[in-house]
């Protein structure tokens, strides 16, 4: 199975879109009747993307998720993730392209209680397939992603000691251990206060500036303004798919806050450009990653 | 760390979470596996204890005992026939080969006294064959003699718990002792022997030729019992059929249910020894073995628990590239390790009963290493067997609804 990765990926056109969907359906039966959560979509996402999924809940951007997650099939159609069809491969080779090819980022963060923030950033890499990594090496790319989100300093924090902006910087470390071909963040900051929240989308938009392709899926429409793209979902079907004009810049405050966050402090909206340009406190420069 | 460290750890980590839990779930199998090791090492002893006894009786030796009559539809007790007489001895000891040493015996409790002391002990009467049969040498002094038992001579031969509570460190050789009045010179002491199978001490006895204990003692004409041993263990099944032959012959005995004599043979005394441990072996492994399914239902139980309250987790571990067996692993891997912890604490306890019995008894326990390989290879299978169903349930959740579950 190995092998068939790599010629996959030894065939991948980097021009080629890293997500590649035609006419995907999938439909629910619930008795006698059918709901198709996802009514015959199409949708290209290019490498280096940063694009967020629109919609009310009902809209399909979950089941959308879903798939695009590998966690379900499609009823019909194609899906393509970084050169590999996903539409028919079975349970074990879909946990196999999610840990490869999918870093995800939940909006209840869902790190593993009592375990460090270490530990819970290193877990990909011992479901990896790449098991020629030693202790040490897997230990050192899960620090290098730690302080990546600048958390290497609280590395050996339960996710009980840490503020929810923290538990999904860790989350966001977690996602990008295995140097995944996509970040797929479901609400990331469904659960956070809007500073906080900001905080995290800057990380998000940090990444994508070093050319990660990032999907974000999101109900709420000053969120998918920081994204570089939107496509809005309704009832199954892609209603609008545009680039952001304006597209929002997020400051990323400082990282090293230490303490639960302020409960909501109003902050004034930043200005769309400008103040926003300046570097986020996140470490510059290459992806960080071997 | 590998694959399997990591399982390994994450296992230990999760039980580690809730002590209490995992130690109440583990008491099944604590006490399972106690019950076989203890069982094991007690068994073994008891048995080891009661042929050692057993031997200690003699070798290759019979016993014949009167047995019940039956007058007019009422049936007497053990040995309240007189039947057995001394005719019968002598036709044993002229008409079976196999047999070759025999003695008639008889016993009686009495006070005995030398100077200031007394002591109340059972007199034994027995003939110049007596220490052949049993074993039993003499350690000082001698046995009394053919003619000393023919002419029922007032001598006798003591045992030493006796030696002990009538002369202390004074030599009893040559000294008269009184029994029931009647003085009787001390001509031998008989070795140590220790206690026998029903706890009695062997020792505790004064050997006294039969025909004085008879006249002298008892005052009757009935032969209390006869001792014979035959040469070797093989013959002794023989010597027993033909004893049996001889003495239906004898007292006209047509169906063997009128039999008014009893026969015990050391073989099958010893073959009673190890059937009843035997039998006591079969009720503590059937405690082992409900003990164990009860431990195993206990663990099978907790892991369901667990996984409901892990449902978060494994639909995490999933969503990040664990396989369904890589979940499988983990779990089972935790209800073994759970296993496996008690099966530990289990054998200790185990070896812990079985020193406690081994002093209170006395009994020689020697820790057996299979009787421990056994209760961790079971303690290891009532894990797989158990975790195996609630780690299948995990490894099949669907991690959509997994991710969802509150």
């Amino acid at each position: 199975m190995a092998r068939a990765r790599k010629s996959a990926e030894a065939t991948v056109d980097p021009s080629l879109p890293v997500i590649r969907i035609r006419d995907l359906y999938r439909i629910y039966r619930m008795g006698g009747s059918e709901v198709r959560a996802l009514d015959g979509i199409s949708l290209d996402v290019h490498r280096g993307e940063f694009v967020a999924i629109m919609g009310p809940s009902g809209s399909g951007k979950s089941t959308l998720m879903n798939i695009v997650g590998c966690l379900d099939r499609p009823t019909a159609g194609s899906y393509v993730l970084d050169g590999v069809e996903i539409s028919n491969l079975d349970r074990d080779r879909r946990a196999e392209i999610r840990n490869d090819k999918i870093g995800f980022v939940f909006q209840n963060f869902n790190l593993l209680a009592r375990t460090n923030a270490l530990e819970n950033v290193e877990l990909p890499l011992l479901y990896s397939a790449k098991t020629d990594l030693t202790d040490a090496e897997r230990r050192a790319r899960a620090r290098r992603c730690l302080d990546r989100v600048g958390l290497a300093e609280r590395w050996d924090h339960t996710s009980a000691q840490l503020s929810g902006g923290q538990q999904q910087r860790v989350a966001i470390a977690r996602s990008l251990v295995n140097d995944p071909a996509i970040l797929l963040a479901d609400e990331p900051t469904g659960n956070l206060d809007s500073r906080t929240s900001e905080e995290v989308i800057a990380i998000f938009q940090a990444l994508n500036d070093e050319g990660r392709t990032v999907v974000l899926i999101t109900h709420d429409t000053d969120i998918a303004q920081f994204a570089q793209r939107v496509v809005a979902f309704r009832d199954g079907k892609i209603i609008s798919d545009h680039q952001v004009a304006d597209r929002r810049r997020a400051v990323a405050g400082s990282f090293e806050d230490a303490g639960p966050p302020a409960p909501e402090s109003p902050r004034p909206p930043q200005p769309p450009h400008g103040a926003a340009v300046e570097e986020p406190a996140v470490a510059a420069g290459g992806r960080g990653l071997p | 760390m590998t694959k399997a460290q990591n399982i390994l750890k994450v296992a230990v980590t999760a039980l580690g979470r809730n002590k209490l839990r995992s130690l109440l779930t583990t008491l099944g199998i604590i006490i399972g596996v106690a019950c076989v090791v203890a069982t094991i090492g007690i068994g073994d002893g008891a048995r080891i204890q009661a042929e050692d006894q057993l031997r200690s009786l003699g070798t290759n030796f019979l016993m014949i005992y009167p047995g019940s009559i039956t007058s007019g539809g009422a049936r007497a007790g053990f040995g309240a026939s007189s039947k057995l007489s001394y005719e019968d001895l002598d036709a044993i000891r002229r008409e079976i080969q196999d047999v070759t040493y025999i003695s008639a015996t008889n016993r009686t409790t009495q006070q005995v006294i030398y100077g200031n002391q007394n002591w109340s002990t059972s007199i034994q009467g027995a003939e110049t064959d007596w220490p052949l049969i049993r074993s039993w040498n003499i350690e000082r002094g001698q046995f009394f003699t053919d003619q000393d038992a023919r002419s029922a001579n007032k001598v006798c031969v003591l045992g030493t718990t006796v030696v002990q509570n009538l002369f202390g460190s004074e030599d009893p050789i040559g000294k008269i002792i009184r029994i029931k009045n009647l003085p009787f010179k001390v001509v031998g002491v008989l070795e140590s022997k220790g206690g026998s199978t029903m706890g009695q001490d062997q020792d505790d006895t004064v050997i006294a030729p039969y025909e004085t204990v008879r006249k002298k003692l008892l005052g009757t004409t009935a032969v209390g019992g006869i001792l014979a041993s035959a040469a070797s263990n093989d013959m002794v099944q023989r010597a027993s059929d033909e004893i049996t032959a001889l003495l239906r012959q004898r007292h006209r005995i047509a169906k063997p249910s009128d039999d008014d004599f009893i026969i015990r043979t050391q073989t099958e005394m010893l073959q009673q020894a190890e059937d009843q441990s035997r039998t006591m072996s079969y009720l503590l492994w059937s405690i082992a073995g409900v003990s164990l399914l009860v431990g195993g239902i206990g663990i099978m139980n907790i892991m369901l628990v667990s996984v409901t309250e892990r449902t978060r987790e494994i639909g995490v571990r999933m969503a990040i590239g664990a396989k369904g067996k890589d979940i499988r692993a983990q779990f089972l891997v935790e209800a073994v390790a759970l296993s496996i912890a008690g099966g530990t604490l289990g054998i200790f306890f185990g070896l812990g009963i079985q020193k406690g019995v081994a002093r209170f008894a006395g009994w020689p326990v020697a820790v057996q290493p299979q009787a421990i390989a056994l209760a961790f290879a079971f303690s290891a299978l009532v894990g797989i067997a158990f975790g195996f169903y609630p780690a299948l349930k995990a490894s099949q959740l669907d991690p959509i609804e997994a991710l969802r579950y509150e």
